[in-house]
C-alpha cells in the first residue's frame, strides 16, 4: 500500500459514487435493508478494497490475503457494491440482495459468499472473531494484517470489550478496528439513546493506540492505516467520523434511514416516496448538482 | 449379560456400587485433549478462568503456548475460537456448561455454526451432580439449546474413559462439536477397548421387555436398574447412547420394535434432550409407550450430588418404576 497521490484520490472519488449508486440500486429492488450506514461507510470501503487492502477478487480464499471481518453485519449492502464493483461476483447480481437463493443474504453469511470472511448481524462478535484470527496467524508466524469494521452503536455491547480487553492484553498489532462513528442508531443519536463517548479515552484504557479521522477524506483513511501499522506492539483503533446517508442530501445526518431503504418513508425533508429513489440516483450522478450527468 | 463384543468392564465387579472403579467424567477431557493436542498441532485449548476444575490443566501443562486463557469471558470466548478456527486452529473452548453454552449461546449459533466454523465446545459441569455449588451452576437445558442448532453435534459420554474417546473423536470431526461432561466421580463401564463411533448408540447389556436408552452417568444407573428388573423376571435392553445428534435412528426404531417400551434417562431436563430426541424418532417411524427419567421442569440447588440424584428422581430405582410403568402401558 502507497500514500495517495491526486490521481489515485481522483479514481476512489469516482469508485465511491459508483459504489453508493449501486447501493440506492439494490436497496430499490430489495425493498428492505439499511441505507444510512452503507452510503457512510462507502468511502471507507473503497479505500479498503481498492487500495489498502492485500487481497485478490479472482482468488478469495489466497492465504496470504488480509483479513477484513464487518461485525456490524447490517451495512453488507456496502461491502456486496464493493465487492461487487472490486470484481468479486458480477455487478448485476446486486440485484439479487436479500431474494429468495441469493448469496447477498440480508446479513453476510460466509459460505454463501466467496470473499466474505465471517457471518454477521448479531451485533458485538466480529471484534472477537478477529482478534481471535490475528492471534492465530500470529501462531504461525504469518504476516496479514486483519481489519475489523464495527459501528458506533455496537460499543454499547459488552462482548465489544471483552475483545478489547483481550487484544489489548495479548498485544495483537496486526490487528485494526475501524468504528464507523457517524452517531445514529435505530432509536436516534447515539449519545441520545446511550452514549458511548468518551470513546477514545476508552478504547485507550484498554491498552489500544487510537486515532480520529474524517472517514470521507481518502487521504486520512490511508494515512491513519499506514500509522497503525507503524504501531507494532498494541493494537490500533480508527475512529472513522462519518455522516449518514452521505451523498444523499434528505438522508444525510438522519437516524430515520438507518434500517429503511429508499421509498419506505418519508421523514421531515424528504421527497415523497415515489421520487426518493430517482432523487437519491440524480444527486449521485450529478455529484450534488455539481455536474450534469451523462445519464440525464 | 453385557455385550461382551463391546469389551466393557467385568460384570464381578460393576454391578456391586462399593467395588466399582469410579472417575470424573471431566478427567476424561484433560486427557482426550492431550491426544488430540499430540495428533494435531492445530488443536488449542481456551479456558475462561476454570482450568482448574474443567481439566482443560492437563493439557495447558503439556502445550502451554497452545492454551490460551481468556478471563471470565464466554461471548468473547467463542467468538474468539471461531476467528482461530478461520485461520486453521482447531479450536476447544471449555467452561462450565452453564456459561458456555448457557451463557454464550447466540455467539455459539452465529459465529460458529450458523458460519460453519471448526469449533469444539467442551462444557463441564453439566447436570444436578455438580452438587453444592446449586441451581445457578447446576445446566440441565444444555442439550437442548445445542441440539436445535443446525451444523451442530452432541456427545454426552458416559464415563471418564468415553469422555477421552469423544473428545479425540471431536478433534477430528471438521466442524462445530457440543460435548458434556459431568464434574462428579461416575462408575466405569468402559473400558479403553470398547469402540466410540460417531453417531452410534451400543446395546451393552440386550433384553426383549423394555429398553433403556441412557446417556451420561445414567448408563450406569440404567445397568443397575435392568440388574433389579432381572430379578423380577424382567428383561431390559440397556442402550448406551453417547451421540444425541445425529442420533442412532436404525438402533431406537429396531428396540421400540423389538422390546415394545422404552425409558430415556438422562441428567438434563425432561424437555428438548435424549428424551426427545428419542421420541422425535419413535414418533415418525414406530410409536411406543415411553417414560422419561429426566428433571421434572423445575430448577436443581444445593446439595450432595448422591443425594440431588435420588431427590431428582435420577437412581436406578426409578428407573425400575419407570420402566414397569412403560411395560404396563403396551398395547
Amino acid at each position: 500500500m502507497a500514500y495517495l497521490n491526486d490521481e489515485k484520490i481522483k479514481q476512489l472519488t469516482h469508485q465511491a459514487n459508483e459504489v453508493r449508486q449501486s447501493i440506492i440500486e439494490m436497496l430499490v429492488e430489495a425493498k428492505s435493508g439499511h441505507s444510512a450506514g452503507p452510503l457512510g461507510m462507502a468511502d471507507v470501503f473503497t479505500t479498503f478494497y481498492f487500495h489498502i487492502l492485500k487481497h485478490d477478487p479472482h482468488n478469495p480464499d489466497w492465504e496470504e490475503r488480509d483479513r477484513l471481518i464487518l461485525s456490524n453485519g447490517h451495512i453488507c449492502p456496502v461491502q456486496y457494491a464493493t465487492m461487487a464493483h472490486a470484481g468479486y461476483f458480477p455487478i448485476e447480481e446486486l440485484k439479487t440482495l436479500r431474494k429468495l437463493g441469493t448469496r447477498l443474504q440480508g446479513h453476510p453469511h460466509r459460505t454463501s459468499l466467496p470473499g466474505l470472511e465471517t457471518t454477521s448481524g448479531p451485533l458485538g462478535s466480529g471484534l472477537s472473531q478477529a482478534a481471535g484470527m490475528a492471534y492465530g496467524l500470529r501462531m504461525d508466524e504469518k504476516k496479514n494484517w486483519v481489519y475489523c469494521l464495527m459501528s458506533d452503536a455496537e460499543q454499547q455491547i459488552g462482548q465489544i470489550w471483552e475483545a478489547a480487553m483481550w487484544a489489548g492484553n495479548n498485544k495483537l498489532g496486526k490487528l485494526i478496528g475501524i468504528i464507523d462513528r457517524n452517531n445514529i442508531q435505530i432509536n436516534g443519536f447515539t449519545e441520545n439513546v446511550m452514549p458511548v463517548e468518551p470513546l477514545k479515552a476508552k478504547w485507550e484504557a484498554f491498552n489500544w493506540h487510537v486515532q480520529e479521522i474524517d472517514g470521507h477524506n481518502f487521504e486520512e483513511i490511508v494515512n491513519a492505516v499506514e500509522e497503525a501499522k507503524a504501531i507494532f506492539n498494541r493494537p490500533s483503533l480508527i475512529i472513522a467520523h462519518t455522516i449518514p446517508g452521505k451523498g444523499v442530501d434528505y438522508m444525510e445526518y438522519r437516524y430515520e434511514w438507518h434500517g429503511s431503504p429508499p421509498g419506505s418513508i418519508e421523514p421531515k425533508g424528504a421527497p415523497p416516496k415515489a421520487e426518493q429513489a430517482k432523487k437519491a440516483l440524480e444527486q449521485l450522478r450529478t455529484l450534488g448538482g455539481k455536474i450534469t450527468s451523462e445519464h440525464q | 449379560m453385557l455385550n461382551k463384543e463391546l469389551k466393557l468392564v467385568s460384570e464381578n465387579t460393576l454391578y456391586d456400587r462399593s467395588k466399582v472403579e469410579q472417575l470424573p467424567i471431566r478427567n476424561g477431557f484433560g486427557e482426550g485433549l492431550v491426544i488430540a493436542g499430540d495428533a494435531n498441532p492445530n488443536v488449542v485449548v481456551l479456558c475462561a478462568d476454570l482450568s482448574e476444575s474443567t481439566r482443560a490443566q492437563t493439557y495447558q501443562k503439556k502445550y502451554p503456548d497452545r492454551y490460551i486463557e481468556v478471563g471470565v469471558a464466554e461471548q468473547n470466548m467463542a467468538s474468539l475460537a471461531s476467528g482461530l478456527a478461520a485461520v486453521g486452529k482447531v479450536p476447544f473452548i471449555s467452561s462450565y456448561a452453564m456459561f458456555s453454552p448457557g451463557r454464550n449461546w447466540e455467539q455459539i449459533r452465529t459465529t460458529i455454526c450458523y458460519n460453519n466454523q471448526n469449533v469444539k465446545i467442551a462444557a463441564a459441569h453439566a447436570g444436578v451432580s455438580v452438587g453444592p455449588d446449586g441451581a445457578t451452576h447446576q445446566a440441565i437445558e444444555d442439550i437442548g439449546i445445542m441440539r436445535g442448532i443446525a451444523n451442530m453435534i452432541v456427545f454426552v459420554p458416559a464415563d471418564a474413559h468415553e469422555a477421552r474417546r469423544a473428545t479425540a473423536a471431536a478433534a477430528k470431526i471438521k466442524g462445530p462439536v457440543y460435548i458434556r461432561y459431568a464434574r462428579e466421580k461416575t462408575p466405569i463401564v468402559t473400558t479403553d477397548d470398547t469402540p466410540f463411533e460417531v453417531g452410534k448408540a451400543y446395546i451393552y447389556r440386550d433384553g426383549k421387555d423394555v429398553a433403556l436408552i441412557a446417556a451420561g452417568p445414567l448408563v450406569y444407573e440404567a445397568l443397575m436398574a435392568a440388574q433389579v428388573l432381572a430379578k423380577d423376571g424382567i428383561s431390559a435392553r440397556v442402550i448406551n447412547c453417547p451421540t444425541i445428534k445425529p442420533i442412532d435412528e436404525a438402533l431406537i426404531i429396531k428396540a421400540a420394535k423389538e422390546c415394545g417400551a422404552v425409558v430415556s434417562c438422562e441428567e438434563h431436563q425432561t424437555m428438548n434432550g435424549l428424551g426427545s430426541a428419542v421420541a422425535e424418532v419413535l414418533a415418525r417411524n414406530h410409536p411406543a409407550p415411553q417414560e422419561f427419567i429426566a428433571v421434572q421442569n423445575r430448577f436443581g440447588e444445593s446439595g450432595e450430588p448422591n443425594e440431588l440424584m435420588e431427590k431428582f428422581g435420577l437412581r436406578d430405582h426409578h428407573i425400575v418404576d419407570a420402566a414397569k410403568k412403560a411395560i404396563g402401558r403396551k398395547k
